[in-house]
């Protein structure tokens, strides 16, 4: 069985479909991934926006996006049923626990930094960052004189 | 001199910089005062560089909706990157637009 992994799905639905095949569709989301063994995690329905250029006929979208827990099976599966779905005009599956992780992990390092800069009793970056730039403007100035 | 100074404001890279840095020397008509750029998303402490943030996405594509290149928008290697794989999300996505007119 392969690793679960986070996922986010957006997609668009074609602005002439009702609420109820909205939530029907969201249904069928649902389904699909419960049935191959992964869980929601959460849904938002941003409701209908402009698009920033027309796709097909259509000016404007419902924006539906769901995240959920699953292998790899199931964003294949998924991709496959909105690639034949009339009602959805364009859709995105992204992996996302990755990116995350990588936020997570840089949040906790620049805290951990802050925490050492105030255990040694300096003051908080900024300072020292803008003082390290002016340093670098010098080595350019050096660079031209030579 | 003259040529090379007339030569470097066509030139663009990290190649061209320093050949205006050169120029500035040469000439100090033309040495105009360069602010520093720093990155916006180190500055600001953004981590993840989200592409449904439209917002954030917004500032890196003017009128032209083309991506700002670092250069001029100073952006550093790593969150350039980021940035873009998450604008053209957007844009797939039709949060932002491929061109305007």
């Amino acid at each position: 069985m392969s690793q679960k992994r986070l996922y986010e799905l957006i997609y668009i639905v074609s602005p002439d479909a009702t609420e109820q095949a909205i939530a029907e569709l969201h249904t069928q989301v649902d389904s699909i991934v419960t049935r191959l063994h992964g869980e929601m995690v959460k849904t938002e329905n941003w409701g209908r926006r402009r698009l920033a250029y027309r796709i097909g006929k259509h000016r404007e979208g419902t924006y539906v996006l769901e995240m959920f827990n699953g292998t790899g099976e199931v964003t294949k599966e998924l991709d496959r049923r909105l690639k034949v779905t009339d009602s959805v005009i364009r859709h995105l599956l992204v992996r996302i626990d990755e990116d995350l992780k990588v936020a997570e992990r840089d949040r906790a390092r620049r805290q951990a930094e802050a925490d050492q800069r105030a255990a040694k009793g300096l003051p908080p970056l900024g300072q020292g960052r803008r003082r390290t730039s002016d340093d670098s403007d010098d080595d350019g100035h050096d660079r031209a004189e030579v | 001199m003259a040529d090379e100074r007339g030569s470097s404001r066509h030139s663009s890279g990290p190649k061209g910089r320093g050949a205006s840095r050169g120029g500035e020397k040469g000439g100090p008509r033309r040495s105009m005062f360069r602010r520093r750029k720093v990155c916006k998303f180190c500055a600001d402490k953004i981590d993840h560089i989200d592409y449904k943030d439209v917002k954030m996405l917004q500032p890196f594509i003017p009128e032209r909706a083309k991506i700002i290149p670092r250069r001029i928008s100073g952006v550093c290697a790593m969150h350039q990157r980021k940035l873009q794989t998450a604008i053209k999300r957007a844009r797939l996505l039709a949060l932002l637009p491929y061109v305007t007119d």
